[in-house]
């Protein structure tokens, strides 16, 4: 029999026993709508989860250091030839490996700062750091207030909301509060010039050197006190990019990076470029930003063979998204719970037409039907009450994932003031996956149904009454 | 022995391998009946169907019964036989393993010069959906499916494209008086209605033999005489063989070529009907 004849009797056996075939697909459906919700909420949860990393610039990020030596390590090891600089000569050949987006200085110096209506002596002691143009899409700008740097040569800062609690003579918040400044306090602050004493290295070639001492290089500098006023342009609750590369504190003002190279001011790596000697400018640490995360084990490895230090927070990342597979994976099988029940109501469902439809089979085998179109008929009834199931399913599963994640924005937005997130997320994928496993599921239950339908005596078949 | 009947007897014993204690006692070993058999696998034999020393035994409880034991018939090209005998005499079992529902213990059927004996389940499923057409004493249309539906059904198996059945289910039903009652259920119809509608659908396929069990059994004799006529016409008008189960003699009589006598699964003897072939 074709294929179209067969689904077109199944279709037909289906609607004639209607209530009962509709019971069966109906728990299907909630089977299937089970699995969607339980796995809709994993993959909500990874989703998020992987959002957040993305936007914190952790995860496609490689970071660069000039290969240290303080214990000796690498020559223990047999390696011998000299760390290579962190340079615009290096900068330059990140830049070129497939797959970079932009390769910046991760800037930190030391600074002091007060508003420009201040004494000098109420300045604060803080740490300044670089940000790049690209830092506008971090997650710590979600709730930025102000706007960020017109350019990155533009003399503006940034500052922390904690920090602009200090420069304002406000009492600190207690450990583990939230920073926040109201409005007004933020108001009081931003278009506010901001003075930033700090050491500038000034290179001067004249610099005293003692008998016996090698001529001086043009690494050789002097530090010189300078001041630079700079305009508030936003406060910002969270240290962009917080926690990479190490440094010598949270940095509480953020300039543009080019702007603060511009400055030339001292930092913390610079006494050790000085003892190295060599020309131009050093970094301390650079940060290789990756178009794909996916690509940063790769880039990593290529920054490595160049002869840095890389590191990157990929390992720790890609155990979170173990921990996340194992979540999938029990979500997975309590909600296949459901749908192994369903399973089971199929095979009762078919078992029960067999015995009413006993006849007819019968009537079908002497009219030329063979055991392989009757195991069929059941087969694709199986199918199709789990292709329909499935699909129901998989809409209801992600209707309930809407309801709760609805009910759960709700409550988030008024008790804990948290904007909106998609907790339960059901790809299209997932929708076919769930169709599919329904549907194999079904067919699975179909099959002994099917066969025992197949084997009928059709000479017993006929006399049944 | 020739090589035919030796390969018959193979395939018997392998169709019924499992209870082939049932099957020694009936396996074809006299002189007369291999020399019969050696006759009757003459696959190019001119009769439509013919059956060899046909053993069909069953269990029941401890004990065998046989069904039909060691009958050998014949049947020629477009002749119309009634297969007469009382309740019990095997009249249904050897309607069942001439239309391939059933499989014999031993001996052999050779329908239309081929062997039932060799042939696998699909192949006997094939061959019931072109070769052979059947109507039933209580009529056994599908009840959820209309007329048409039911007549169409065993197009559907065979595979037959959807505008020609729909041309053919019409003209079976036209040629069976029930054009206007296509859209009916069959619990909408009267007996002998339904039982025309089941003649339609035994002969849309253009079988070459039709197997009626007991056909008249559950209509009135008027109906009956009827029905009876319509397969004589259509069986005339298509050079069909029919082969047809009654224990009604008189109603036999009236319309069939040559009647067989069965009784406790035997062959209790055959006579030609003059007055029916006359007609």
């Amino acid at each position: 029999m074709k294929f179209y004849d067969t689904i077109e009797l199944a279709g037909r056996n289906l609607r004639e026993a209607g209530l009962r075939n509709s019971l069966t697909t109906l728990g299907i459906s909630v089977g299937v709508a089970s699995l969607v919700a339980m796995l809709s909420l994993g993959i909500g949860l990874q989703r998020l989860f992987a959002q957040a990393m993305g936007r914190s610039g952790l995860f496609d990020s490689v970071f660069v250091t000039q290969r240290q030596d303080l214990r000796g390590t690498r020559l223990a090891q047999g390696d011998l030839t000299p760390p290579k600089p962190l340079d615009d000569a290096a900068r330059s050949s990140f830049e070129k490996l497939l797959g970079v987006q932009e390769v910046y200085s991760y800037f930190t110096a030391m600074g002091e700062f007060r508003l420009e209506d201040t004494r000098p002596e109420d300045s604060h002691f803080s740490v300044v750091g670089g940000l790049p143009p690209s830092a506008r899409g971090s997650e710590a700008f979600d709730d930025f207030q102000g706007r960020f740097f017109s350019s990155d040569d533009a003399p503006e800062a940034i500052i922390l909301a904690d920090f602009g609690r200090v420069l304002l003579d406000l009492p600190p918040e207690p450990a583990n509060a939230d920073p926040k400044l109201t409005t007004d306090q933020v108001q009081r602050l931003l278009g506010k010039d901001l003075i930033l004493r700090f050491g500038q290295r000034s290179a001067d070639s004249s610099s005293p050197t003692a008998p016996g001492d090698p001529a001086p290089d043009n690494s050789a500098f002097n530090v010189v006190r300078k001041e630079q006023t700079l305009k508030i342009v936003g406060v910002v609750n969270n240290e962009p990019y917080r926690g990479m590369g190490g440094g010598p504190g949270r940095r509480a003002v953020l300039l543009p990076v080019g702007f603060a190279e511009s400055l030339n001011m001292m930092q913390p790596g610079d006494v050790r470029s000085l003892i190295s000697g060599g020309q131009g400018r050093r970094y301390n640490s650079l940060v290789v930003r990756v178009a794909k995360s996916q690509d940063v084990p790769r880039i990593e490895e290529q920054v490595k063979k160049l002869g840095y230090n890389a590191f990157s927070i990929v390992d720790a990342s890609r155990n979170v998204t173990n921990v996340f597979r194992f979540v999938d994976l029990f979500l997975a099988i309590f909600g296949s719970l459901a749908l192994a029940v369903a399973s089971l109501g199929i095979v009762n469902t078919l078992v029960m037409a067999i015995m009413e439809r006993r006849r007819e089979i019968g009537i079908m085998k002497a009219l030329g039907a063979s055991d392989g179109d009757v195991k069929r008929i059941f087969f694709y009834e199986a199918g199709c009450m789990g292709m329909l199931g499935g699909g129901l399913g998989a809409g209801l599963g992600w209707l309930i994932g809407r309801v709760i994640n609805f009910g759960t924005n709700l409550y988030l937005e008024r008790w804990v003031e948290v904007k909106p997130q998609n907790f339960w997320y059901v790809p299209l994928w997932l929708a076919l996956a769930a169709i599919g496993f329904s549907v194999l599921v079904s067919l699975s239950a179909g099959l002994y149904p099917a066969s025992r339908a197949a084997r009928l005596d059709p000479v017993q078949a006929l006399r049944h009454e | 022995m020739d090589e035919a009947v030796r390969r018959s007897r193979r395939s018997n014993h392998s169709v019924n391998g499992s209870d082939s204690g049932e099957t020694v006692t009936a396996v074809v070993t006299s002189k007369e009946t291999s020399v019969e058999s050696s006759r009757a696998l003459d696959f190019k034999a001119p009769e439509a169907v013919r059956t060899v020393s046909l053993v069909r035994h069953y269990r029941l409880g401890g004990s065998i019964i046989p069904a039909v034991d060691g009958v050998s018939i014949a049947a020629n090209r477009g002749e119309f036989i009634a297969l007469l005998g009382a309740s019990g005499s095997g009249k249904s079992t050897l309607l069942n393993l001439i239309a391939g529902l059933d499989r014999p213990n031993s001996g052999a059927i050779v329908v239309e010069g081929q062997n039932l004996a060799t042939l696998n389940p699909l192949e006997l499923a094939q061959y019931r959906r072109h070769m052979v057409g059947m109507v039933f004493q209580s009529f056994n249309l599908v009840p959820n499916m209309t007329l048409y539906e039911n007549v169409e059904l065993p197009m559907r198996l065979a595979e037959v494209r959807r505008r020609e059945r729909k041309a053919r289910a019409c003209e079976a039903l036209e040629k069976v008086g029930l054009s206007d009652r296509m859209k009916h259920r069959p619990s909408e119809m009267s007996g002998g209605e339904q039982q025309r509608a089941a003649l339609a659908r035994a002969l849309v396929n253009q079988p070459k033999i039709l197997l009626a069990d007991e056909p008249t059994g559950n209509l009135d004799s008027k109906t009956g005489n009827e029905i009876l006529e319509l397969i004589r016409g259509l069986s005339r008008g298509l050079d069909m063989t029919v082969l047809m189960v009654t224990h009604e003699r008189p109603l036999a009589e009236r319309f069939v070529d040559r009647m067989i006598f069965l009784g406790d699964g035997k062959l209790l003897g055959e006579t030609q009907n003059k007055l029916g072939a006359a007609k």
